[in-house]
Formats: structure tokens, C-alpha cells, sequence
């Protein structure tokens, strides 16, 4: 039952702003949580989440703001605060001692003692009646280590109640469940909503958030977009408040999209089956010479997932990936270099651009790997090269000595796109390359990307702007919770429709 | 409380006793490991000397000769449960030897200079831990500073060995309780409570749990509001306190302080706790486990003196059988992740 709005709010968040350096993470945010009811907080990543759950379990100071927990104003300056005030937090990794036992896990730190030392026959005895109360029946004396992570997820919810937690945070809790597990913790969250324990729910899979819920508050960029009542909110409205709309004048800028692909031959490079337990569902993809494949879906829908699969950075347990209709091995990403796929990360600070080198060493850098490191690629050649991109990417400033940490967002993703350029890969894998760069950096990629493909350089291209997509590629699969639900021609779907197959396709079939 | 409409169960039939034992007490099986190897080297030692190993004098033998070993295994057990290590203990027992010599032949009397003794161990512990958890400095360079700190104070203290003339820690070694043909000494005692006193703690205490919590997982202990920071640097100051302890029972054994005792004896006291089935990674092992690795590091060395053989094979034996639990934990570590 979706709680009364007229009972009193157990947690009560108003104007909250946390600063980072150079980032304003929550910017004036209020958050109200009721008593008895499954509250989903929703956003992309950088939205602001995690920012708001740290600040209401004492992980992060808040600038300004106040919270107040069941009509008293609070102050949390650790995890353990909020845990005494009531408030517990199941986190998306299990955070439990695989090394002992259930019973203790559920326990540790409030066992009962006796005669100077700690009771365990009584200690096993509460623990069991814990599990019991939210019906999970299993040996509490058997070691964690020993239990699937969903089980340990429902431990780790145990413990919670132990602490008689009045709220329970939930912080993606589903990502690594198959769908009988998540069946499993839905319904201890259900019977712990008729307790009255007030359940705030994080996740990614729409699905879920739907099922669950009764309420849901959507962040943006960090700041409120709205609370809604779940009802009260279709799918595709909560996407459209969650992904917002960007104006720019990037529309000038030439269309790649609508250029025919002859897909009679072979596909460059072909994904069959490609999937791996708890990360994705086995996906196809193909990708034909000179064509661009976007991928859309919101993030953690599986787009970096699948294609970190297809370059080897993780290995599938499942499917086949063959290039130039050849079978591939591509257990690493130095078998796909050897077959000419390059990956360029959407984390280009950790992956990507090695920010103590300058512009010229990383670039000649993916063409070194590819030599071999014995074999030095000549200082000539090199030279030439990189002035060769430096000039066509616009990397500024135009200085081949320049130290990359010193560039801005957009011009080391030049850089990075430059490097694997330089590779002369026949399949180029570009995840987010234009997040958090300005403009114009972004209408220089998104140019280079679109006269590489005219001349036959396959592209996958991942990007959370969907303009973007349409704009670039001819075809576009579509992620939504770790799996591929479709696949759209981008000269027959626009924006809206896109947006409406994010959130809606596939509903029926997908129980 | 509801009654729930499904009851989640992960077996429908019950799990046989075997399994059981193994789901509760997997963790247990480097330990028996342990007791195998030293039943092994007993009944082998038994029928290679046709007779003349297991006799009580022996097996007494075995306890007071390793008495200070078996100290220093105890703390070192606390530490590497955390997933630490701690370098300085071998040091910090010359130390408290040394301090505790000097501090009697100056006519300090007995109950001044043990606690000093024990007292100057644990402040070395302290600062070892201080520097692990508020500094964030490795355990092995945080005990590798100890270990410099410890062998130069008993340089400072004196440069040469000391002898003891104190009766009361003299009777620590002189006393023999004797059982029929067995005998064990105050210092075994010593040793023996020492194991006690930690199993209770470790298995029996909040503090101790926490220990094994945080080698489990230090993130997940702090989340769940277990005192972190107090049984981190509780676990350096219980083994700089057994190195002062094994300081008292090593001088009482040798009858005088010498400030170069004890050199690798550090590295002694690990390979004893790694046999012992404790696991370098923390978060498992037993400190009774650490007995019977000090019991399996002391026969070796008594059969190989039996034998008349060099004691570099002491070393050789030692090492081959520290390759084989290391192997062995690490193939326990990766089952145990694998199920997951």
C-alpha cells in the first residue's frame, strides 16, 4: 500500500548542498521519506544519488541544509551515527565479513555476553530469530562465504533490522541478483514496508523501480527535477525528467545518419551470443564497414558492458565474437588490438590519457603498443603523425610538448581519439567521448567521427545524449536493464521515439 | 513478525553432516592440516630413531625450548589476522631481555623491571600501530621502523650480553613442576596461559571479533560501527606486549640479556603462524593453530639435531613446508571466492 501522505515524514532533507571542489554535487535539494513506504531515488550517475544517500548517512558534510530524522533535526558525522539514529545502509557490494559466519555477520558487535565473554548459544539463538522473522532459513552457523550474494544481500538486511533500523537504504541492490533473487528481496522489502520500516531504494532497471515503488524523487545534474507518486509518473516522463533536454546549436552539424550501408557482405565485426552472468544478457551486434552503431540506454543499462565484452576487457561466458567472418579470439584487449579494434573508455582520467606524458607521447603511445615496445617507431614518423591529428582534431593548444593533465576535458578526449586513430583500428569503439567536454571540442568529434566512417572506418558509438546518437548513427541498439532489447533504423525513429523505446519496449515480454 | 508466504531456503533436503561441517568449519582445515604435519613428523621421527623421540623429557623439551617462540606466535597471530604483519617482535623481545638484565643487575628490583619490560613492548606496539592506522603507513614499513627502533634502544641499553643473578626470574626457568616423567617450568606456563588468555579474547570477546572482522573486510567492519581504529592499534600493542613477554621468557630460559637475541626471529614467529594455518590475508586462523606451528617449526629443529644433520636444513625444511600452506591457503582463498 503507497503510504498517506498525511503521516509524519520519518526523514526530512531540506535545501541540501554538498561542494566539491570545482563541482556543486547537490545544489538546494529537498528529499522527504515516509514511514512504510518504497521510495526510489532516480537520476543518471552524476545526478546527485549517492551524494544525497553519503549526506544523509553521515559519509559526507553537508554545506548547507538540514535534516531532521522523525521531527529531530540531526547532525551525522559517521556511517555509525546514522546507524544509531536509525537509519542502515545495504550497499551495492556486500559489505559483510565473507570469513565468518552468518549468524555473526547478523550479530557482530551487539552479541549478547555473558559471565565476561560473548554468549554464542545465545548469539546464534537471536541470530536465528532474526532470519527467521523475515523467513530466510538457512544454518546461521554456516560461513557467508558459503552463501550466494543474494543470500548475503538478505543477511546484510538482517543485520539492518537487528540494529531496529527505522529507514533502510538500499543502494542498488538488485545489480547483481538473476531475477529470482531480486523476487526474493523484493518481497522481504514488501514485508518490511507493512513493518513500517521506511525503504529507500536505488536501481538502475526501470522495471524494478516500477514494481517496487511508491514514490519516486528524480535528480538531475544536482539538483530536484520532482517527487511523483508512481502512478502519477509514466515511464517515458520520468526518462524525459531524468535525461532532460540539452539545447544546443550543435543541430548545424553535418548528419551522418542517414547515409545508405551496404550490409550484403560481411560484417566487420560480429557479436553472437555475447554475454556474461550478472553483468549482461547474451546480445548480437553487428557493425558493417563504414558504418556507425550507436548504443542508447541509460547508464549501467549494460552499454559499456557489452562492449567492454567485445574488446576483451572482460571476459564473456558466453557467445562468440567473429571479425572479417573469421572466428576471434578476443580474450584481451591486446587480441583485439591485434585484430585492429580500438576501445577509448568513457573514463578517460583512469583508462585513457596518461595525464603525465605530453600530447605527442600519448598519441604515438597505441601506435607503439600495436609495434611492440622493442620495435621504436621511428622519431620521423612519429612527428609526423602527430602533427597530422593535432591539426585535424583541432587539438588546442596545437603544442605536440604540452602536458595532457594540463588540457581541458575536450582536448584530451581529442587526444585519446587521436591515439587510437593512430592505430589505423577498422572498428573504433568511442564510449562517451563527448561527456563533460564543451561544445565545441563535441562538434569537432562528432565531425571527425562522421568523415572517418565516410571513408570506411566502422565506429560504435556510445553516448548518453541521444541527439547525438541520431545524429551519427545509422543504426542504434538499445540497452535497458544489462540486456539488448532492440534495435532501431535512426532515419525512422526521432528523439521522442527513441526515448519511448528507452523506457517502454519489450515491457510486455519482459516479466 | 509475518509468517511469510515462501520461505527462502537454498537446499530442499537437508545438507549431509559432511557438508555441514565443511560450510561451518572450512576455515579450520589449514589448522588440521597443521596437527597432520605434526603427527607426521612425530611418527616419522619415532620409527627413523627406532623409539628414542616421543619420550616425555622430549616432548617437555619441546614446549620450554620454543617457549618464547610460542609467545611472539601468539601476538603476531593478533596482527595477521588483521591482515597485517609486524616486523619489529624479534627486536622489541631483545629490547625488554636486554632493558630487564640491566634494569636488575642496577638492583631495580624484579616487580619494577618486568612491567618495565612488558610496558616498553607494548609502547613500541603502540607506536607501530599509531603509525598504521592514523598515519596510514604500511604494516611493513611501520613494523620495519619498529624493528630498527627496537634492536638500536638494546644497543643503547647496553652493548654486551648481561647475565641475571635475580632469583625470582631465575625460578622461572630453574622450577620444574613434574608430572611423572613429563616436567614443564613457569615459563611454559607462561606460554601456555599466553595461548589461553588469547583464545578467549579472540573467540570470546567483541574485540577479538572485531579482529576477525577487519581482516575479513576492514570497509565492511567500519560500516558496521565495529571500534576499527581501537582494535587496530590493539593488535600492535598485544604483540610488542608478547615481545616484552617472550623479552622476560627468553632472558629467565638464557639467564642473560643480549642485545643481538632474537634476530629473524621475527620471521620465525610468521612462518610458525602461516603453518598454524593462519592466513596472510587476514580474517582467518586460530592462535591454537599458531601452538601447533611453533610445535611443528620446533621438531624439525629438534629432529634434525637428533640426527646430527647441518641446521641449514632446518632452514631448507622450513621454508619447502612454507611454500606448501601458502599454496595451500591460496587455493583455500580462491575456492572460497569462487563460490561467490
Amino acid at each position: 500500500m503507497p503510504a498517506d501522505t498525511e503521516v509524519p515524514p520519518i526523514v526530512e532533507m531540506r535545501g541540501i548542498t554538498i561542494r566539491f571542489p570545482g563541482v556543486l554535487a547537490l545544489d538546494n535539494v529537498d528529499f522527504t521519506l515516509r514511514p512504510g513506504e518504497v521510495h526510489s531515488l532516480m537520476g543518471e550517475n552524476g545526478a546527485g544519488k549517492s551524494t544525497l544517500i553519503k549526506a544523509l548517512t553521515g559519509v559526507y558534510a553537508i554545506d548547507s541544509g538540514t535534516i531532521a530524522v522523525a521531527g529531530e533535526r540531526r547532525t551525522f558525522h559517521t556511517a555509525a551515527d546514522a546507524q544509531e539514529a536509525g537509519i542502515s545502509t545495504v550497499y551495492q557490494e556486500v559489505n559483510l565479513c565473507a570469513n565468518l559466519t552468518v549468524g555473526e555477520n547478523v550479530m557482530l558487535g551487539h552479541e549478547p555476553r555473558r559471565g565476561g565473554g560473548i554468549d554464542w548459544r545465545a548469539t546464534q539463538k537471536e541470530a536465528a530469530r532474526h532470519m527467521e522473522s523475515l523467513g530466510l532459513a538457512i544454518d546461521p552457523r554456516s560461513m557467508l562465504s558459503s552463501h550466494s550474494i543474494a543470500i548475503q544481500q538478505l543477511v546484510a538486511i538482517i543485520r539492518a533490522m537487528v540494529l531496529e533500523a527505522k529507514v533502510l537504504i538500499l543502494d542498488e541492490p538488485t545489480s547483481s541478483l538473476d531475477r529470482g533473487e531480486v523476487e526474493q528481496l523484493f518481497e522481504v522489502i514488501r514485508d518490511l514496508r507493512s513493518k513500517g520500516v521506511a525503504i529507500l531504494f536505488v536501481s538502475h532497471f526501470l522495471d524494478q523501480v516500477y514494481e517496487i515503488s511508491d514514490r519516486i524523487t528524480v535528480l538531475r545534474n544536482g539538483t530536484l527535477v520532482g517527487e511523483h507518486l508512481i502512478e502519477e509518473l509514466p515511464r517515458d516522463a520520468l526518462v524525459t525528467k531524468m535525461i532532460g533536454r540539452e539545447l544546443e546549436d550543435l543541430a548545424t552539424l553535418e548528419k551522418s545518419s542517414h547515409r545508405a550501408i551496404d550490409r550484403s557482405g560481411t560484417p566487420v565485426v560480429r557479436a553472437e551470443g555475447l554475454g556474461k552472468r550478472g553483468v549482461l544478457e547474451p546480445a548480437d551486434l553487428e557493425v558493417y564497414e563504414g558504418e556507425v552503431v550507436g548504443i542508447a540506454g541509460l547508464l549501467g543499462s549494460g552499454r559499456t558492458e557489452l562492449v567492454r565484452l567485445l574488446y576483451g576487457a572482460d571476459r564473456p561466458d558466453a557467445g562468440q565474437v567473429e571479425v572479417q567472418g573469421a572466428h576471434a579470439k578476443v580474450h584481451s584487449p591486446r587480441h583485439a588490438i591485434d585484430q585492429r579494434i580500438s576501445f577509448s573508455s568513457e573514463n578517460r582520467r583512469a583508462e585513457g590519457v596518461v595525464a603525465d606524458l605530453t600530447v605527442a607521447e600519448n598519441i604515438v603511445l597505441g601506435m607503439q603498443a600495436r609495434q611492440g615496445w622493442v620495435r621504436k617507431v621511428p622519431k620521423k614518423d612519429q612527428d609526423a603523425v602527430v602533427a597530422e591529428y593535432i591539426e585535424a582534431l583541432g587539438v588546442r593548444p596545437a603544442n605536440p610538448q604540452a602536458l595532457v593533465g594540463n588540457l581541458s576535458g575536450g582536448n584530451q578526449q581529442k587526444v585519446l581519439l587521436a591515439r587510437w586513430l593512430a592505430t589505423a583500428p577498422q572498428l573504433l569503439i568511442l564510449d562517451e567521448p563527448t561527456r563533460g567536454i564543451d561544445v565545441g571540442a563535441k562538434a569537432d568529434i562528432q565531425k571527425k567521427v562522421s568523415e572517418l566512417s565516410s571513408q570506411g572506418l566502422s565506429v560504435i558509438f556510445i553516448s548518453s545524449e541521444l541527439e547525438e546518437v541520431l545524429r551519427l548513427a545509422q543504426r542504434v541498439a538499445v540497452m535497458r536493464d544489462r540486456r539488448k532489447i532492440g534495435e532501431l533504423d535512426s532515419t525512422q525513429v526521432d528523439l521522442d521515439g527513441l526515448i519511448d523505446y528507452i523506457a517502454n519496449a519489450g515491457e510486455g515480454s519482459a516479466a | 513478525m509475518t509468517a511469510m508466504a515462501t520461505r527462502i531456503q537454498e537446499r530442499a533436503s537437508g545438507p549431509s553432516f559432511l557438508q555441514t561441517f565443511l560450510s561451518r568449519h572450512g576455515g579450520m582445515m589449514p589448522t588440521f592440516a597443521a596437527v597432520g604435519i605434526l603427527l607426521l613428523l612425530f611418527v616419522g621421527a619415532e620409527i627413523f630413531l627406532r623409539g628414542d623421540f616421543i619420550t616425555p623429557r622430549n616432548i617437555s623439551a619441546l614446549l620450554l625450548d620454543n617457549a618464547y617462540l610460542l609467545v611472539l606466535a601468539v601476538g603476531m597471530t593478533f596482527v595477521i589476522l588483521t591482515g597485517g604483519i609486524d616486523l619489529s617482535v624479534g627486536s622489541v623481545m631483545a629490547f625488554s631481555g636486554i632493558l630487564g638484565a640491566k634494569l636488575l643487575a642496577d638492583g631495580v628490583p624484579a616487580v619494577v623491571a618486568v612491567p618495565a619490560m612488558l610496558l616498553g613492548g607494548a609502547a613500541i606496539g603502540l607506536m607501530i600501530g599509531i603509525l598504521v592506522q592514523y598515519f596510514d603507513v604500511q604494516p611493513f614499513i611501520a613494523s620495519l621502523a619498529g624493528l630498527f627502533l627496537g634492536r638500536g634502544l638494546a644497543y643503547v641499553v647496553s652493548l654486551s650480553s648481561i647475565k641475571v643473578e635475580e632469583s625470582s626470574l631465575l625460578w622461572l626457568q630453574s622450577t620444574r613442576i613434574r608430572l611423572g616423567d613429563w616436567y614443564i617450568t613457569p615459563t611454559g606456563l607462561i606460554a601456555l596461559g599466553t595461548v589461553a588468555i588469547a583464545a578467549f579474547v579472540l573467540h570470546l570477546t567483541r574485540f577479538g571479533r572485531t579482529v576477525y572482522a577487519i581482516g575479513g573486510s576492514e570497509q565492511s567492519a567500519r560500516l558496521m560501527g565495529l571500534k576499527v581504529a581501537r582494535a587496530k592499534v590493539g593488535v600492535y600493542v598485544i604483540s610488542g606486549l608478547c615481545g616484552g613477554l617472550a623479552g622476560l621468557v627468553l632472558t629467565a630460559y638464557s639467564g642473560a640479556g643480549y642485545p643481538r637475541n632474537g634476530i629473524g626471529t621475527e620471521l620465525d614467529a610468521i612462518a610458525a603462524v602461516v603453518i598454524g594455518g593462519t592466513i596472510l590475508t587476514g580474517g582467518r586462523g586460530y592462535v591454537i593453530g599458531s601452538m601447533i606451528g611453533v610445535f611443528v617449526y620446533g621438531t624439525i629443529k629438534t629432529i634434525i639435531s637428533f640426527m646430527g644433520a647441518e641446521q641449514s636444513w632446518m632452514q631448507i625444511i622450513v621454508g619447502a613446508l612454507l611454500l606448501l600452506f601458502i599454496v595451500v591457503q591460496r587455493a583455500i582463498v580462491a575456492r572460497s571466492e569462487g563460490r561467490r
